[in-house]
């Protein structure tokens, strides 16, 4: 749609101060004159139509007439259609809806919408294309656009120089009212960076490559970055609630629970298009809004009792490929939407339709199946059990939107979908009821996306029911819980158990079948955190009164393996379990050398703080802060080094860490120097400040003519009384003492 | 080092007190009596009966005659050590939070609390360090605090300034003679009280303790802070040990924010710190509630606390405590040597 006066921009009107009346308005009044008694208001034009011929037409008006009525009232005799002097239409119509809400309605809703493949309607108000299109009102010479001098910007990865050399890791730390970012110094107090109060009003967030720290406001959504902390960016989206970037961080979606709702003066970013909308999806480069979208009626769930549940809003929901080129929607039981960017157009114009749909997901890297050519981003999807219909797990390519491989699977009463990182696998993890609905069981189907023809493995040894599950980043090893009761808000939770899995070993470049490692069983565990790079995992009990570990696991201890496991690519070895009572959240640093682990006041109130560990499982830190809300680190973009780069740094590593070793030697050495040099000088400092109060006192004490001592004459002349009393006594204390003890035995 | 715990109260302590000469603890608490106690085995020496509701503080002469009491039945009263005769009550309008002897005895300053209308103050009456004497029945100064009320007060070296600690968080100092108001500073965080005031032995510098979970080293002269010393939890009671340089601080979470999950929440223990290098040193554990008062003995052989459980912890130092000492702190042992 055009833009119209309803929406004129706050900056393009005038605020200066003047008289009213003094000015002279008429060639104003002439030009935004409206003439509300013509009535056009209820018209409007719509472009866009195919050619007809004068028999074709009737055919066109009831077609267009079903499109027309689904946001308003009107009747064929109300659609005037010009035919031009040929017998063929203009391609263009004239609409009479029953009111001016509609007509708007109309503009607002069926702009840019398809008519079929070639053809998509263009609607105007009748009274904008008066106003915009009158002869004088467009310039018919052509201005260039002025261009801004090039300005300098800060260097946005700035933060990946660590001023001491030493590839620290930064994190956000977010307490009170004061959001702070700080270099992770091991040990040691961090370093402060920046520190601000009240920068935040709801919580901050960091973009996926660590560019951009977010923070949200009443009034929307702000990325600040650079060394200097400057606001890079703005995207005022009222009320925003929920924040999400798309993977290469040219993308960012902001949701509101609450509509939005244009003020009558206009917005300064959002147009009235957007009026009624929940999610924006703004162009970070050039923080702009590329569409809008409405919240979906998701069907009310309805419990067992017949008491509707509160509508749940799923999280993300708009999930991006993982090269940002797209963006899906679920439209929970009926179909999958996927946009095309930078445009924002529904890939082919249509929704996917898949009955039943229940989740999906976009395989979280480009996926490189075995012979496949062409360029390709993959999603999952599952759908339940409909009628005599088996539940289906399906695999679809973009933008062929060819199905790879379906999986049919019996009672089926809830699917999760688990890609491994490199989309090498996907884990769906199926929880089974038995006939009577009345047990549970758990069952893993493993697609092998990178194999021909997509495998499927199923372990299913498995007795229990699932409750969490995690694939090794870059790995091909995962860790699931089980728990024999289902979930229940119960006090106590129930015991669970870990399980470890890895493939066999297998000849050649393949990956052998999955097969079960170890299991930890009687445990608290609830959460499961990979080192980013694989090898390394803590199993974690958190959001839990009574107990609070974490356990830290290798699975390629390099030590001895057990026989059992000897065809196994794992060799599991608990490295250290820590403790930190009240724990609610874990996270790795993106380096996988430290892991962070914070009681959070948004959870519970009590210990908030944090606790700093290295891959290992040693604590480092542990520091209490007062109303913690939110650690988080800083993540990385990926390294800019190949292949062969990485694979030299890792065989010379050997050199490489004895530098470091001997840099760190040299300022624990220079660190110690100085904490004692410190100490030296408070000492010194505290003595030469008692020595001048001392004498001081003295002095004043001197002047005043009061003893040296205030107290001594006070007790001396107790003394003198109490013996003037009592005649002199000598106590006498008799003291024994044990020199030596033996023990004889006399037979 | 094995602590003597003195079970002689049945409620909550409010404050322990040495005499001067280390051999005497002095504690009171909500119910109703002072205990007196030798502090070398625990043994009570006797209790003071009179007071008809809880006490809140008490202080004794620098000679040891005489034992003075602030109660919630709004009197200060004056005691015989060696008798445990009542000599002497004053009356008040409201409760006494605080009493305290300047440092020859003659002087007694009481804080009376704010309420029913009467802003809270700090008087001064003058003492006559003899059981026999008649006591004086009018204050010879009265200071009222109609910013925010004083919680702690005491006297400086010469008896010449009076330091109060406020609810808001400031200290005050007032000139000892007319009452004046010299200064007032934020020291501790805004809002959060002043709960504990004491002095070093010559009474130049002191220690304050704070529900902002600190405890800060402060100059009597111009009230500058000397040290800081950061704790994780609200602060009931700091006190400075003789003869070594050390703070020790007590506090844990108030009783209605301690929740019965884990028995390591409440943090009920007395924390020590070097003084001058500000960093913590070591705990002591052993309440099984907040620590509502600490004191030091005056000889610098031990301390003894009074938690919230209703006992008095008496420890006496050992010789690891003796012999410990920072590299530097010997260094210049050293020298000086």
């Amino acid at each position: 749609m055009a833009p119209s006066f309803d929406h004129l921009r706050e900056e393009d009107l005038d605020e200066e101060d003047f008289d009213v009346d003094e000015v002279d308005i008429s060639d104003l009044r002439e030009k935004y004159e409206v003439q509300l008694e013509q009535g056009y208001d209820t018209f409007v034009v719509i472009d866009g139509l195919p050619e007809v011929t004068e028999e074709q037409k009737p055919k066109l008006v009831k077609f267009l007439l079903k499109k027309l009525n689904t946001v308003g009232k009107t009747r064929e005799d109300l659609i005037f259609m010009p035919m031009g002097e040929d017998g063929k239409s203009l391609r263009f119509a004239f609409v009479e809806y029953s009111s001016a809400a509609e007509a708007a309605a109309a503009v607002r809703q069926l702009d840019l919408v398809a008519l079929d493949k070639k053809h998509t309607l263009r609607v105007n108000k009748m009274t904008d294309v008066d106003r915009y299109g009158r002869e004088g009102r467009i310039d018919d010479e052509y201005t260039p656009p002025k261009i801004e001098p090039f300005q300098e910007k800060e260097h946005l990865r700035s933060f990946l120089a660590d001023p001491s050399g030493r590839g620290r890791d930064q994190f956000v730390q977010y307490k009170g009212e004061t959001v702070g970012v700080y270099w992770n110094n091991e040990k040691d107090q961090p370093d402060a960076v920046v520190e601000r109060q009240h920068w935040t009003e709801a919580f901050v967030q960091w973009s996926p490559l660590g560019t951009y720290l977010t923070s949200v406001h009443a009034q929307g959504v702000q990325l600040w970055g650079g060394p200097s902390w400057s606001r890079q960016r703005r995207f005022p989206h009222p009320f925003v609630n929920l924040v999400a970037f798309s993977p290469d961080e040219k993308y960012i979606v902001t949701w509101s629970n609450r509509p939005i709702s244009i003020p009558d003066e206009g917005h300064p970013a959002l147009s009235l298009d957007d009026d009624g909308k929940n999610y924006v999806i703004w162009d970070i480069e050039t923080s702009k809004p590329i569409r809008s979208f409405a919240q979906l009626d998701t069907p009310a769930a309805v419990d067992e009792h017949g008491v509707k549940k509160p509508q749940k809003f799923p999280w993300p929901a708009f999930k991006w490929s993982a090269d940002s080129k797209y963006v899906a929607r679920l439209n929970q039981g009926s179909s999958i939407s996927v946009y095309e960017l930078p445009r924002m157009n529904l890939l082919d114009k249509t929704a996917i339709k898949i009955e039943g749909v229940m989740d999906f997901d976009w395989a979280p890297s480009t996926p490189q199946r075995d012979g496949v050519k062409t360029y390709e981003q993959l999603f999952c999807f599952w759908t339940p059990e409909i009628g005599s219909n088996p539940a289906k797990v399906g695999l679809m390519s973009i933008p062929s939107k060819q199905i790879v491989r379906t999986l049919n699977l019996f009672s089926v009463s809830d699917a999760k979908l688990h890609w491994q990182s490199d989309a090498a696998y996907l884990c769906v993890k199926v929880d089974r009821h038995s006939k009577s609905k009345k047990s549970q069981a758990t069952t893993l189907e493993i697609f092998r996306v990178k194999e021909k023809g997509v495998p499927v493995e199923v372990v299913d040894t498995i007795k229990d029911t699932v409750i969490n599950f995690a694939w090794e980043p870059k790995g091909d090893r995962f860790v699931i819980i089980t728990t024999t009761e289902p979930v229940a808000a119960t006090a106590v939770p129930p015991k669970t158990s870990v399980s470890f899995f890895c493939p066999e070993k297998a000849k050649g470049n393949t990956v052998g079948n999955f097969k079960h490692l170890r299991t930890l069983e009687k445990k608290n565990s609830n959460a499961i955190f990979w080192s980013p790079k694989g090898r390394f995992v803590v199993i974690a009990t958190i959001h839990n009164q009574q107990s609070s570990d974490l356990d830290f696991f290798d699975l390629d201890f390099e030590g001895e393996k057990p026989e059992s496991d000897k065809d196994l690519t794992a060799n599991l070895q608990l490295m250290n379990t820590a403790d930190h009572y009240g724990v609610t959240d874990v996270e790795w640093d993106p380096s996988g050398r430290f892991v962070a682990s914070w009681a959070s006041s948004w959870k519970q109130q009590m210990e908030n703080g944090y606790h700093l560990y290295d891959f290992k499982g040693e604590q480092l830190r542990e520091e209490p802060v007062e109303k913690l809300k939110q650690l988080l680190w800083r993540p990385r973009p990926p390294t800019l080094l190949t292949k062969e780069e990485q694979k030299t740094i890792r065989k010379n590593l050997r050199e490489y860490s004895r530098v470091f070793e001997q840099e760190d030697a040299e300022r624990i050495n220079s660190a110690d120097v100085a904490v004692v040099e410190h100490r030296r000088r408070v000492l010194e400092e505290w003595y030469a400040w008692r020595a001048v109060t001392e004498e001081e006192l003295a002095e004043e004490r001197e002047d005043l003519g009061l003893p040296a001592d205030p107290v001594a004459d006070l007790l001396k002349a107790k003394t003198a009384a109490l013996s003037l009393d009592e005649e002199e006594k000598v106590i006498e204390e008799i003291m024994e003492e044990v020199l030596e003890e033996t023990e004889e035995i006399v037979n | 080092m094995r602590p003597i715990l003195l079970s002689g109260h049945e409620r909550a302590l409010t404050q322990v007190k040495y005499n001067r000469d280390g051999d005497l603890i002095f504690s009171t608490a909500k119910d109703q009596h002072i205990c007196g106690w030798f502090a070398h085995n625990g043994e009570r020496l006797g209790t003071y009966h009179g007071h008809q509701g809880a006490i809140w503080t008490v202080d004794v002469d620098p000679t040891s005659t005489l034992l003075a009491s602030g109660s919630a039945d709004n009197t200060i009263r004056l005691w015989d050590v060696k008798t445990g005769k009542c000599l002497k009550t004053w009356d008040f309008p409201t409760a006494v939070k605080r009493v305290e002897f300047n440092e020859d005895g003659t002087k007694l300053l009481g804080v009376t609390e704010k309420r029913m209308g009467h802003l809270g103050t700090i008087v001064v009456l003058d003492i006559k360090v003899d059981v026999e004497a008649e006591q004086s029945d009018e204050k010879s100064l009265t200071i009222v605090c109609d910013e925010s009320k004083a919680t702690v007060a005491g006297w400086s070296y010469l008896s010449k300034y009076i330091i109060a600690g406020h609810e808001d968080g400031s200290i005050s100092q007032y000139d000892a003679k007319t009452g004046d108001l010299l200064y007032n500073f934020p020291i501790h965080e805004l809002n959060n009280p002043v709960v504990d005031l004491q002095w070093s032995q010559d009474r130049t510098y002191f220690i304050t303790a704070s529900k902002d979970k600190t405890a800060k080293l402060i100059s009597a002269k111009d009230l500058e802070v000397l040290k800081t010393y950061t704790a994780d939890t609200p602060l009931n009671s700091a006190a400075m040990t003789y003869k070594k340089d050390f703070v020790i601080l007590g506090g844990g979470q108030a009783a209605m924010d301690v929740t019965t999950t884990s028995a390591r929440q409440g943090k009920f223990e007395a924390r020590f710190y070097h003084k001058i290098f500000e960093d913590e040193i070591g705990r002591v554990r052993g309440h099984f509630g907040p620590l509502n008062t600490v004191a030091t003995d005056p000889t610098g052989k031990g301390y003894c606390s009074g938690g919230e459980d209703g006992y008095v912890r008496v420890h006496q130092f050992d010789k690891g405590y003796f012999d410990f000492m920072y590299e530097v702190e010997r260094e210049r042992q050293n020298r000086v040597a």
